[in-house]
């Protein structure tokens, strides 16, 4: 130990830092006036190196000593020798240093704005909360957060804002993420709405839409789900709600909207990851959404993102018969993706939920269209599979790069054709 | 529909090469999915136009690679989180993705659509014969159900012989995940 201690001087004195390895701080407690003088006196030896942080003062105030470790055992005699009571606040100084040392070049790595945020990687959730705040400091004139509710576990459900003034436009509605494991979503929202930002007012499209129309994004649809995708289950779906009368937890909280609620297009079982719940909106993350966009009443379009498949979706997914306005929807579709696979050639199928992907009730676009929102879409990003949900994370800046054109269409599209 | 037996389907389809996207191969299939006894894995007869590449160095250079390993191999969770496969696992990975496919044929009907979503752990099983042996535990993911289904399967391997799998079997999913 003595020889590590020395080649460690020896080292430090190379590097010009001074280390602290074994060093302790210990709590003093003096008794009497006696003890203080025999305190002060012990503090006088100069060869012990002490170091006092809180200096002997009066009988009862503590007195805190940092003590280099050669000195460490005759200190601990005199004290105990003197009956002067004494606790280790500190059981080794470096230890610490080297803690804080490690949380320093942390920080100082975190996001300081958004042109510095890694929008190729994917996030916690309290890094996404940082960067929002980070978009509306920024955009001060044009995104704003707003909170529309809490979730099972009472984490706040934030939507950001896009507007440019008047009020109550018409808006558009996106949401990603509110099947948790679908992560290429929630790092498509991220890029997306960092893009509409950057792009007001130089982008002719987004800046003629927003400049009459609202935007609103909530990115983390499902925080529950989100949060236990990186501390338990990656491969968590639905919500995190407690169901009465089962272990399983969890609602599908694209099954939970009332439309076409509790077909054959869902499962009554809490323990399927299609569980449609007790009832219609019973999970907070829904009627949140729910409240907003009938609240707001001016909502001309709601499009819900989704992976994977490569798909481009609108209603109906609880009937077969086409919804009133198959035709329109379907040719919007398919002009979106085809705009979408000129980025990189991916290709996606398109057409109603029922037609392209199953049968599925209570979702949130039957619902939306259902309640007077007619240009109602759900995207399902890449892949087809080969990765699924583990998406790379170098896929994130290409999948949401070739997704913002046909985005864009379908808001144009929403713009040009108001009703 | 043929009557009594099941339903028949003729497909055309195109191969891809995932390790090389612009090399592709056509594929003609006809799949009998048998009527009433659903524990029936459906009929396959395929034809390749063709031929499909040859691997042969390497496969001999991964098996090389583990037959000289002085320790079993043991990994889990390929992909990562953010969908990484280190270089060296993504032997392994191709691997479970040809014996997936076994098990997802076994126990397809016209109502699933399997795909593997994750190697949640691997571990090698010293043989003394030439071939190499892998216990898998595997994550099927069922589209239509959503289920993510855990499987166990015991892979064998050689670079001459191919792949088999010799024992597979579905897994519990844990109620309070």
């Amino acid at each position: 130990m003595k020889i590590l201690l020395v080649f460690a001087a020896l080292v430090a004195a190379a590097c010009s830092e001074q280390l602290f390895v074994g060093d302790q701080v210990l709590r003093i407690t003096a008794s009497d006036e006696e003890q203080i003088t025999l305190l002060r006196v012990l503090g006088e030896q100069t060869e012990l190196q002490l170091d006092f942080w809180r200096h002997p003062t009066s009988p009862g105030r503590p007195t805190d000593l940092r003590v280099p470790f050669p000195s460490l055992q005759a200190v601990k005699i005199f004290l105990e020798s003197n009956s002067i009571s004494y606790s280790i606040m500190i059981e080794d100084v470096q230890v610490l240093l080297d803690e804080e040392k490690k949380t320093m070049t942390r920080s100082r790595r975190t996001e300081r704005s958004t042109d510095t945020f890694d929008f190729a990687s994917y996030h916690t959730i309290d890094e996404i909360y940082d960067w929002m705040d980070m978009l509306v400091d920024e955009h001060p004139n044009l995104v704003s957060k707003i909170q529309i509710g809490q979730s099972f576990e009472n984490r706040p459900l934030y939507v950001l804002k896009f507007s440019t003034g008047g009020s109550n436009r018409p808006a558009i509605w996106l949401d990603t993420g509110i099947h948790s494991r679908e992560w290429i979503t929630q790092a498509t929202g991220i890029w997306t709405a960092n893009k509409i930002a950057k792009e007001y007012g130089q982008d002719p499209s987004i800046t003629t839409i927003l400049d009459s129309m609202d935007i609103f994004f909530e990115i983390i649809t499902n925080p529950d789900g989100f949060a236990f995708t990186h501390s338990s289950n990656r491969m968590w779906r639905k919500t995190r709600s407690i169901n009465a009368g089962s272990n399983c937890i969890g609602v599908d909280p694209n099954r939970n909207w009332d439309a076409g609620f509790g077909g054959t297009g869902s499962s009554s079982n809490p323990c399927s990851e299609t569980y449609r719940g007790p009832y219609a909106h019973s999970e907070s993350e829904v009627k949140a959404i729910v409240d907003f966009i009938s609240g707001h009443g001016n909502v001309k379009s709601v499009i819900s993102i989704h992976s994977y498949s490569q798909m481009l979706l609108f209603p109906y997914g609880y009937k077969t018969a086409p919804a009133p306005d198959h035709q329109e929807l379907n040719e919007l579709a398919k002009k979106a993706v085809n705009d979408l696979a000129a980025a990189y050639g991916t290709k996606y199928t398109y057409g109603s939920i029922v037609d392209t992907i199953y049968m599925a009730d209570g979702t949130t676009i039957d619902w939306a269209y259902d309640n007077g929102v007619k240009y109602s879409f759900t995207f399902e990003l890449r892949d087809t599979g080969r990765y699924g949900f583990l998406l790379p994370s170098n896929q994130i800046i290409p999948t949401a790069t070739e997704t913002w054109p046909a985005l864009l269409d379908i808001m144009v599209h929403v713009l040009e054709h108001p009703y | 529909d043929i009557d009594d037996i099941g339903h028949k389907y003729h497909l055309e389809l195109v191969l891809e090469d995932v390790l090389d996207k612009d090399s592709t191969v056509n594929c003609t299939a006809e799949v009998l999915y048998h009527l009433g006894n659903k524990n029936i894995a459906p009929d396959v007869q395929f034809t390749i136009e063709g031929e499909l590449k040859n691997t042969d160095e390497a496969d001999n250079v991964f098996y090389n690679q583990i037959k000289s390993l002085e320790k079993e191999l043991v990994a889990e969770n390929i992909p990562d989180s953010h969908g990484n496969v280190s270089p060296e696992m993504e032997p392994i990975h191709l691997l479970a993705w040809v014996a997936s496919g076994y098990v997802i044929w076994q126990n397809s009907t016209e109502n699933t659509k399997f795909q593997l979503a994750q190697i949640k752990h691997v571990k090698q099983v010293k043989r003394s014969d030439e071939y190499l042996e892998f216990d898998y535990m595997i994550l099927l993911h069922e589209m239509v159900s959503q289920e993510i289904i855990p499987w166990q399967m015991t892979v064998l391997w050689h670079p001459q012989h191919g792949v088999q799998v010799t024992q597979d079997s579905r897994q519990p999913k844990h109620a309070s995940e």
